[in-house]
Formats: structure tokens, C-alpha cells, sequence
């Protein structure tokens, strides 16, 4: 066992025991960079044909997407403004409108209510005038009644007294009386 | 004999973990040097293999499986591989411009494997290879040899202009551009040898210390002390690849950016 373990040292290059640095064992050298060279290759063809234009077309179709969602959302933004804007004509619209109709409603009742109160006042006037006819007529009824209460009074009261009464002086009288 | 010392003793082996091993090989040796472990040909499978198969097979599972549904809104394992691929992809983007994105694959290639190999590596009883220069020194070589033919072909002679520091006053100029020289190839030792040290270093602390544990008095202490560097490494291994693939894409620059540097 001696001796395989020095023939083993010695093909290492290694005197006795001692291990060293295997990495200065250039024994190994060729195979390490052989299999080194092997692996590089294999691995560039699998990112080349494989890993990368995957992934890269991933990539690109998530900024894609991304970037269209981004426009989508504008677009919706943009009509979502618009659809304020004519959402805010419409009821300004509307308001103007009601506005207008109130004012002519408005415009309308006036209109009826001033035409109402000429006539209710032109009844008034007339019922005034009749009134004011039929006082007069009173008045003037009172008036002849009184003359004729004074005139029998007048008579009476001279009778009574016992004087002849005279109905022409009465009548002087009482209209001398009605004067003051 | 030396085994049976250390078989008796405190063993602490912190390297024995970065043996490189042949699979289907039967040994009755206990020597961490074997027949397994020596004359290991190039075609040879071994743990290397292993683990670096296992590595693809995680980029697989996150990057394909994960993302088999192609989801608009993604799943959990969806988001990782757009997570992974958005990271690497804005950080190739932004450091080497946008000439830069078309070797997006290949910066991604180094980062996914560097990755997997750090963090693959922190699994107890695995074989880390990313913590060999036998792996990080073939891929920085790669990539200086890569961003230089690269910055020749695009720019031609014009490439060399990168040394010649006009901003800089006329007389310190070719004292700055042999400096520059010097550090343009430093850069594949630096880019390889922080990686696999950073790998091997952390790994070794973690053995030894874990090793320690076999003394009954420390051992809560060292039960302790291993979580929190465990901890410490599954940052380090994020934050090394993660640095191996910005220099990479710093790199680039020079290559395929603009020419001011």
C-alpha cells in the first residue's frame, strides 16, 4: 500500500504524502478544461436556442401588454372626461331650461292673475257705483220722508196748540227749516 | 507509517476537497492520492464532470423549466430566470453601451456557470470548480483573447490607441502607456486568479475551522464559527460572480464602446 501511495504521489508530481494544491496538479489540467469547454457549450446553446429568446419574448410581451393597457386606460380616461363634460352640458342645459319655464309659468300666472284683478276691480267699480246709486236714492227717500214727518209734526203740533193749521205756511216753514 | 499518524490524530485535510477524482473507479486505498485521483486523461469522467453537469442542469431547471409557461404575470421560478436575465442584461447594457448587447449570451454563458459553480461548490461534499485556475484561467484567457480580437476587428489598428493616454501631458505618455501594456495584460491573472482564490481560500478556512471540531471543548465554537462563515462564502460565491462578469463586461468596453477610455 506503501508503495502504491508513493507511485500515486509521484504520478501527481507530489513528493510523499503531502497533497498541496491539487489546483497546481497540472495533471488535471486537461480534463478539467476539456470537460470546462463541454460544459460552456452546452450551456451557451441552451441560453442561445432556448433560455433566451424565451425569456425575451416574455419580456417584451409583458411590456407590450403593458404599454397597451397604459393606452387602454388613457382612452377610457379620455372618455370618461368627455362623458363629464357632456353629462355637465346636459344639466346645465336642463338648467337653463327649467329655468326658462319657470320664468314663463311665472310669466303666464302674472299674466292671468293681473287680467283677474282688472276685472275683479271693474266689478268692484260698477258694484261701487251701484251703491253708491242706491245710497243716493235712499238718501234722497230719507230726505222727502223727514219733510213729510216734519210737515205732519209741524201740523200736529199746531192742531194740538190749537191753531188752524195751515198747510202752505207748514210747508214754508218746514222747507225754510230743511235748508238750514 | 505517516497515514496511520494522521488517521489517529487531528486529520484536517482542507485541500483534499479539490481533488480532482475519477467516477467509476473503485479504490482500496485511503491515501487522499490514489489510483483515482492520478493520471487522469482529458476524456476521463470524473468529479469535474459531475459537477459542472450538475451546474447545467440548474441553469436548465431556472431558465427553461422555470419558464416553461411563458406566463404574462410570471410564477416564482419564472421571476428568477427574468430576475437573472434582466440583471445581467441592463449591467451588459449599461457598462459596454448598447453595442455591447449583442454579446449579450456570452457574458451571460460566463456569469450563469460561474455562478452555479460558486454556489454549487458551498453544497457540502461537493467539488467546487470554479475554485481551480485549471477552470478560471481558461475562462479569463477567453475572454482577454475574445475582447482583444474582438477590439481589433472593430477598430482595427485603432485598438492600440487605448495605451496612448491623450488626456495625459505629452511627456508622461509613454511612461503611462507601458504601464497601461503591463495592466492590459495582468488582467486575464487578476480576473482568474481572484476568482479561484477567493473559491479555495474560502473553502479551506471552512475545513480547517470544521476540523477543529473534533475537540469536544471548541467544538460549539466552532459549530458557530462554521455557520457564519458559511454564510460569509454563499456571499462571497454571489459577489464573485457577480464581479467576474462586470470586469468581463468592463473588458468589452474597450473593445466594442466608445473609444475615449
Amino acid at each position: 500500500m506503501e508503495t502504491e501511495v508513493h507511485e500515486a504521489a509521484g504520478a501527481a508530481g507530489h513528493a510523499g504524502q503531502a497533497v498541496g494544491m491539487p489546483q497546481l496538479n497540472f495533471d488535471y489540467w486537461p480534463n478539467q478544461i476539456f470537460w470546462l469547454l463541454v460544459t460552456l457549450v452546452a450551456i451557451y446553446f441552451l441560453l442561445t436556442r432556448v433560455a433566451l429568446p424565451r425569456i425575451g419574448a416574455v419580456l417584451a410581451e409583458r411590456r407590450g401588454t403593458i404599454t397597451n393597457d397604459l393606452a387602454a386606460a388613457e382612452e377610457l380616461k379620455q372618455k370618461a372626461v368627455l362623458a363629464e363634460k357632456a353629462y355637465n352640458e346636459a344639466l346645465a342645459k336642463a338648467r337653463a331650461e327649467a329655468q326658462a319655464i319657470v320664468a314663463e309659468t311665472r310669466a303666464a300666472i302674472q299674466a292671468e292673475l293681473d287680467e283677474a284683478t282688472a276685472k275683479a276691480d271693474a266689478e268692484i267699480s260698477a258694484k261701487s257705483a251701484e251703491s253708491e246709486a242706491r245710497i243716493a236714492e235712499i238718501r234722497a227717500g230719507a230726505l222727502q220722508s223727514v219733510t213729510e214727518v216734519a210737515k205732519d209734526t209741524a201740523e200736529a203740533l199746531v192742531a194740538a196748540l190749537g191753531g188752524k193749521s195751515d198747510p202752505a205756511g207748514v210747508d214754508a216753514a218746514v222747507a225754510a227749516r230743511m235748508k238750514g | 507509517m505517516e497515514t496511520e499518524a494522521e488517521h489517529t490524530g487531528l486529520a484536517i485535510h482542507p485541500m483534499d476537497q479539490f481533488i480532482v477524482k475519477k467516477l467509476f473507479c473503485h479504490t482500496e486505498s485511503t491515501a487522499p492520492m490514489n489510483e483515482c485521483t492520478t493520471n487522469i486523461h482529458w476524456y476521463d469522467i470524473t468529479n469535474v464532470t459531475m459537477w459542472m453537469a450538475i451546474a447545467v442542469l440548474v441553469i436548465a431547471a431556472i431558465l427553461v423549466l422555470g419558464t416553461r409557461r411563458r406566463a404574462i404575470v410570471p410564477s416564482r421560478s419564472q421571476s428568477v430566470a427574468e430576475l437573472l436575465y434582466g440583471f445581467i442584461h441592463n449591467m451588459v447594457e449599461e457598462v459596454t453601451g448598447h453595442e455591447g448587447v449583442k454579446y449579450f449570451p456570452y457574458v451571460m454563458t460566463l456569469f450563469l456557470f460561474v455562478l452555479c459553480g460558486n454556489v454549487l461548490g458551498l453544497l457540502p461534499l461537493s467539488f467546487t470548480t470554479t475554485s481551480h485556475m485549471a477552470v478560471t484561467v481558461p475562462l479569463a484567457l477567453m475572454v482577454f483573447v475574445g475582447v482583444t480580437a474582438l477590439g481589433f476587428m472593430k477598430n482595427g489598428p485603432g485598438f492600440l490607441k487605448m495605451f496612448w493616454v491623450t488626456s495625459a501631458p505629452l511627456a508622461i505618455r509613454p511612461v503611462l502607456a507601458v504601464i497601461e501594456v503591463i495592466s492590459y495584460f495582468v488582467r486575464p491573472v487578476s480576473h482568474s486568479i481572484r476568482l479561484a482564490g477567493n473559491m479555495m481560500a474560502g473553502h479551506a478556512v471552512i475545513k480547517v475551522i470544521a476540523g477543529f471540531a473534533s475537540i469536544v471543548v471548541v467544538s460549539p465554537v466552532v459549530v458557530g464559527a462554521v455557520t457564519a462563515i458559511y454564510a460569509l462564502e454563499l456571499l462571497v460565491a454571489v459577489v464573485q460572480a457577480y464581479v467576474f462578469t462586470i470586469l468581463t463586461c468592463v473588458y468589452l468596453r474597450d473593445a466594442v464602446g466608445d473609444a475615449h477610455h
